[in-house]
């Protein structure tokens, strides 16, 4: 039984493959390695297929990871559900021997050294903790429900992180921070990623306007003490669909406003500290005694967001310029606009700017691209790929990439839709989230939209381990994909 | 398992966050791309040049504000290969007057260069003169892909002081990782305060982006010009050097090995710095530089070493003042304790030689007169003064403290590269070789008369000089007395007090100044002017003995305090005595007396080594003999690198 069950799922296989995936994934690593040829292209060395040259190797990891990928392919789903927990666990392990034994590259530690081939382990964790939330959700009786099984999820997903941040990659571990995609659609609460959007607003409004001073206050904290207020209204009158509560602090805030504003033309100025928490610090006084009268958990929930927001605003600026090192603080500096440094950290940007700017429509033509040649772009091969493309195919050819890979994305949720198992659907969701995280991120910061944060545009960017770990990713979800008819709902 | 539909719900959210991303990129992309005129002006295989824009190198001044070094613009051809277009190269040799196959060697050796890529920056030629620039500079349109980058070279208005002014090289691959300011082919400050006020003087390098058409054509610049970024001059130095006494000092050292250091005791700033043999700056800048570097690095004299600063040396009886002083500070002697000499420091079977002089003899006529013996016993009871220390350990570190704030054993933090530290053994030093505590003050009695272990710097004697002058302090010394527009360094004003009371210091003074009087130093006593001063004839394991003096003057509103130090120069008063009065009579008088010029010739003229001129030029032959003019029965001896005397052991 079980051996006629093997058989007809590797006859069925070539069928049941998702081939859509899998033509996506070739015409990436193809246009991949071409786009290395042209951002190392050089005059007298031309080429492609060397293995002296960034683009041969590339090619070469590659077709090895095409190979790689078709053995993972034969590898029965069980194998993968069975020992999800030891992949896991040996990868945790072999972070932290890295962080030992790896050579100091650049100030990370994060490569293992194997005579003329480097790895780095962090690449290969991806699929290993995917592996592990996907089986932590498929037990029998979890849910994301109870501090308990939070606890354990969040474990899955932060013992890397710190592993990583250990090796001073702090790139590679903010990756799997999107994992909270998965959580979000396994059920934790969308309150959570409004928080993280409220945080990231905050986050920039508080430095971004930090210069200059109104009411005594710096103009980012009036802003943000101003959205506190907005959002504290909208969350009673929305979500806790309380139109008294609501508009009565909403009156609340407007009158004090008119009155202090009145004041200051009779020349007495309000401090803005004593303003803003004398009024929230009395509307939530209000809201604690409302609470009586209305849905007492969602009153308390706006309250408790009000608190941790001003907590918050007040942490982001010591955060900033106690916690982040020098270098990391002026890339988000460049990145808000709040200096730039055209010489020192703004430049890659910049130069990467220019480059992506001067491709134009059309771009300048294959190998044609003399920024990137020019060698302006630093890591223009790895990380900056994106700016070869940008140049030399131009708004067409950079749009292009960009609608090949939410294809994928879109493609990989519907996949993990169609799944009857949980196990299945969780892996293809992290698998969805990396792709998100570092589709946004690299690209984001190629065009000037993110702080410069080093980590790989999947499939394009110059490394085996990179494309590697996206190719184990893949093709281990197209096999769970491929087997979810034999192991469908029970 | 049970689906949940309203979870599922939930795939719109993700999927429509990756939509609304990948939107807002595309719009971002669309801004870039399409609608920015700037970049789509750039589009069609435009580039940007970005084209440095060298600023001028600080220049240098001496105390007396006379220009030292100044800049002087140099032009290298360079090209991008890629961009290189066939072109006529008969004219173009013809043009740089260089022959067809010079013209292919220096292709060739471009292209086997390290840093070739066709794509970056090449030099073809470096340092055009004016000439060939004017003629290049006209026929450069002819030849698509070669431009002209506009460099600083240095020039001198003098001839010595080449070990303080240093040279300036172009940047090797460790300066590019250690600062990311620097680009291949950029300068950096190689020697001298070249090298210690590289980042005052260099300034900061500007930036022309311009645009480029696809051959390779200037066609403006980008953004207006906006975004350039104007080279900022870098900062200008004035010197404490009295370049007049520098070569004044450099000649007396002409054919000696040895340095001469001279300070004004009041604000630590150095007036002279020789070391001898030394090099006509002027030999480092341009094309010779190479080749010049190779053999003053070949020369068996050294003349790149910087004796004033780098040489280690025994200071030999210079170095009795300070023991004056401890002892007078310890209460080990009153100004009355005599102690005997019968021609040396005789007791328990060793025997430290002397001269003939009266015995027993206190401080000051010790001084005077260079007693071995006083010092040696002084020494002696210091150390084995076991109820007032408790152990030989104690006492002794007791007196390096002393030696310590005296300016010896460390750094003085000159600003010059490559100082040393001299040498003054700690306690546990002793213990070592002799075993814990198993050494009494008689063990190392050579160190009391500045032998034995003890190791100086030129520059500390000359810096002890300057501390007897003040009775007390040194500032830090230094040779650069002013950045301008950014003023004095603090630790050039810093203040260092030794741990000796200024009272002590008097009757060491009035030793120093019987010297010059009636003692060892009479040579320097110069009519009109209170001189102080300290012979010194250092024994060392090189040969004959090294001739040293420290002093200053005047004795009581000291100018000048000095130290010259003749490596196996003989007797203190064979060269030391004669070169430092000279130098404390040029400095103070600006003219010699017709006499003194006399002594001056003489000193100038005496070798005790045999080198073709004090400009010591040229790889180390056999022995240029013919050149060599014996004087007072000196002959050649070969110069080392003094070391320490590691095994401690005694004769």
């Amino acid at each position: 039984m079980e051996l006629r069950n093997e058989n007809d799922n590797s006859g069925n296989l070539l069928r049941s493959i998702d081939w859509f995936t899998m033509v996506l994934y070739l015409i990436l690593i193809v246009w991949g390695a071409i786009s290395i040829y042209a951002a190392t292209y050089d005059y007298d060395k031309a080429s492609m297929f060397s293995l002296d040259e960034f683009s041969g190797k590339q090619f070469m990891w590659a077709g090895l990871s095409f190979i790689l990928g078709l053995v993972l392919l034969l590898i029965d789903r069980r194998i993968y559900e069975a020992y999800a927990y030891p992949i896991y666990g040996f990868m945790i392990v072999l972070l932290i021997v890295t962080i030992f034994i790896a050579p100091d590259i650049k100030g990370s530690r994060s490569w293992l050294v194997f005579g003329p081939v480097s790895l780095q382990p962090a690449e290969f964790t991806k699929f290993a903790t995917a592996l592990a939330l996907a089986k932590l959700f498929s037990t029998y009786g979890y849910s994301l429900k109870g501090w308990r099984n939070i606890a354990i999820a969040v474990t899955i997903i932060v013992l890397p992180i710190l592993c990583i941040i250990m090796e001073r990659e702090t790139g590679s571990a903010l990756v799997y921070t999107s994992l909270v995609f998965v959580l979000y659609r396994e059920g934790l609460s969308g309150f959570v990623l409004f928080a993280a959007l409220c945080a990231v607003v905050y986050f920039v409004v508080v430095l971004k306007f930090a210069a200059v001073t109104i009411m005594g206050i710096p103009l980012g904290l009036f802003i943000a003490f101003i959205l506190v207020m907005v959002v504290i209204v909208a969350m009673l009158l929305i979500y806790c669909r309380s139109l008294i509560l609501g508009g009565r602090v909403l009156l609340g805030y407007v009158g004090s406003a008119l009155l202090v504003w009145g004041l200051s033309l009779l020349g007495v100025h309000v401090n803005g500290y004593v303003y803003f928490f004398t009024v929230i610090g009395v509307s939530l006084l209000y809201l604690l005694y409302g609470m009586l009268h209305d849905d007492m958990k969602k009153v308390l929930t706006t309250i408790l967001w009000a608190v941790a927001s001003l907590v918050f605003m007040f942490m982001v600026d010591f955060a900033f310029n106690n916690i982040l090192e020098p270098h990391q603080q002026m890339r988000i500096k460049v990145t808000l606009g709040i200096e730039e440094d055209l010489r020192g950290a703004g430049y890659n940007v910049n130069q990467s700017k220019i480059a992506i700017g001067s491709g134009g429509v059309l771009g300048k033509g294959f190998l044609n691209g003399t920024q990137t040649k020019l060698k302006y772009v630093p890591e223009q091969h790895t990380d900056f790929i994106y700016c070869t493309i940008g140049e030399e195919q131009g708004f067409v050819g950079s749009t292009a990439v960009l609608f090949v890979f939410l294809l994928l994305i879109l493609r990989i949720i519907s996949i993990a839709e169609r799944q009857h198992t949980a196990f299945g659907r969780v892996y293809a969701y992290c698998v969805a989230s990396y792709l998100i995280f570092h589709l946004s991120i690299n690209i984001g910061m190629v065009i000037g939209l993110c702080p410069v944060i080093g980590i790989p545009l999947p499939f394009f960017s110059y490394g085996g381990s990179s494309l590697w770990g996206f190719t184990f990713l893949l093709f281990i979800l197209l096999r769970i994909d491929a087997d979810r008819k034999a192991y469908g709902s029970w | 398992m049970r689906k949940d539909y309203n979870l599922e719900k939930r795939k719109w959210v993700i999927g429509g966050f990756v939509v609304v991303l990948v939107c807002i990129y595309v719009a971002r992309l669309f801004q870039l791309q399409v609608m920015d005129s700037t970049y789509k002006a750039n589009a069609d295989s435009n580039a940007f040049l970005q084209k440095v824009i060298y600023p001028s190198r600080g220049l240098i001044y001496d105390r007396n504000d006379s220009l030292i070094v100044y800049n002087q613009p140099a032009y290298d051809l360079m090209l991008i290969p890629k961009d290189v277009q066939p072109f006529d190269t008969v004219d173009f040799c013809n043009t740089l007057q260089i022959t067809r196959e010079e013209f292919d060697r220096r292709w060739a050796d471009m292209k086997k260069g390290r840093n070739y890529s066709a794509y970056s920056q090449q030099i073809f030629v470096n340092h055009l003169s004016a000439q060939d620039y004017g003629r290049l500079q006209e026929k450069l349109y002819r030849y698509p892909g070669f431009f002209i980058v506009q460099r600083i070279l240095r020039q001198y208005n003098t001839h010595v002081a080449g070990n303080v002014l240093g040279d300036i090289r172009e940047v090797n691959t460790k300066d590019i990782e250690r600062d990311d300011y620097y680009r291949p082919g950029d300068y950096i400050g190689d020697l001298g305060i070249e090298k210690s006020y590289e980042k005052y003087l260099r300034g900061r390098k500007g930036m022309e982006i311009l645009i480029r058409d696809a051959v390779g054509k200037i066609k403006g610049r980008y953004n207006e010009g906006r975004d350039d970024v104007a080279p900022i001059a870098g900062n200008d130095l004035k010197l404490s050097i009295d370049i007049e006494l520098q070569e004044f000092g450099e000649m007396m050292m002409n054919g000696k090995c040895g340095a001469i250091v001279a300070i004004e005791p009041a604000t630590g700033e150095i007036l002279a710095l020789v070391s001898s043999p030394t090099f006509d700056p002027a030999l480092l800048i341009g094309n010779e530089r190479g080749k010049n570097y190779r053999d003053l690095m070949n020369n068996r004299f050294k003349p790149l070493y910087d004796r004033s600063i780098m040489g280690a040396y025994p200071p030999g009886s210079t170095f009795k003042p300070t023991q004056g002083l401890i002892f007078l500070q310890e209460g080990i002697v009153n100004l009355s304790t005599a102690y005997p000499c019968h021609r040396g420091y005789i007791n328990a079977g060793l025997r430290v030689g002397c001269h003939g002089h009266f015995s027993p003899i206190p401080l000051k006529p010790a001084i005077q007169t260079s007693c071995n013996a006083y010092f040696c016993w002084g020494f002696k009871y210091m150390l084995d003064k076991r109820a007032k220390y408790g152990s030989v350990g104690n006492a002794f570190e007791v007196w390096k403290q002393y030696m310590v704030s005296m300016g010896y054993g460390y750094k003085l933090d000159v600003d010059m590269p490559g100082e040393s530290r001299g040498f003054i053994p700690n306690t546990a030093f002793y213990d070592k070789i002799y075993g814990k505590d198993k050494w009494v003050g008689q063990s190392i009695i050579s160190d009391a008369i500045g032998q034995g272990e003890i190791l100086a710097t030129p520059l500390q004697i000359a810096n002890l000089g300057a501390t007897i002058a003040n009775r007390g302090h040194y500032i830090t010394p230094h040779v650069v007395k002013e950045i301008k527009g950014v003023g004095v360094l603090k630790k050039s004003i810093e203040r260092h007090d030794t741990k000796i009371d200024r009272a002590n210091y008097d009757p060491i003074v009035e030793g120093m100044r019987m010297a010059v009087l009636g003692g060892t130093c009479r040579a320097a006593n110069l009519p009109g002017i209170e001189v102080c001063g300290k012979t010194g004839t250092a024994q060392n394991p090189h040969g004959r003995d090294h001739s040293v003096f420290m002093g200053f003057a005047p004795m009581n509103d000291p100018k000048i305090a000095v130290c010259v130090y003749v490596e196996n120069g003989g007797w203190g008063a064979t060269y030391g005595v004669p070169i430092g009065s000279l130098m404390i009579e040029k400095y103070l008088r600006r003219t010699l007396s017709p006499g003194r010029m006399a002594v001056a010739a003489h000193m100038g003229a005496s070798h005790t080594v045999a080198f073709a001129n004090s400009k010591a030029y040229g790889p180390a032959k056999k022995e240029p003999a013919k050149e060599s003019k014996p004087s007072a029965g000196n002959q050649p001896t070969t110069v080392d690198n003094p070391k320490p005397n590691q095994d401690g052991t005694k004769e």
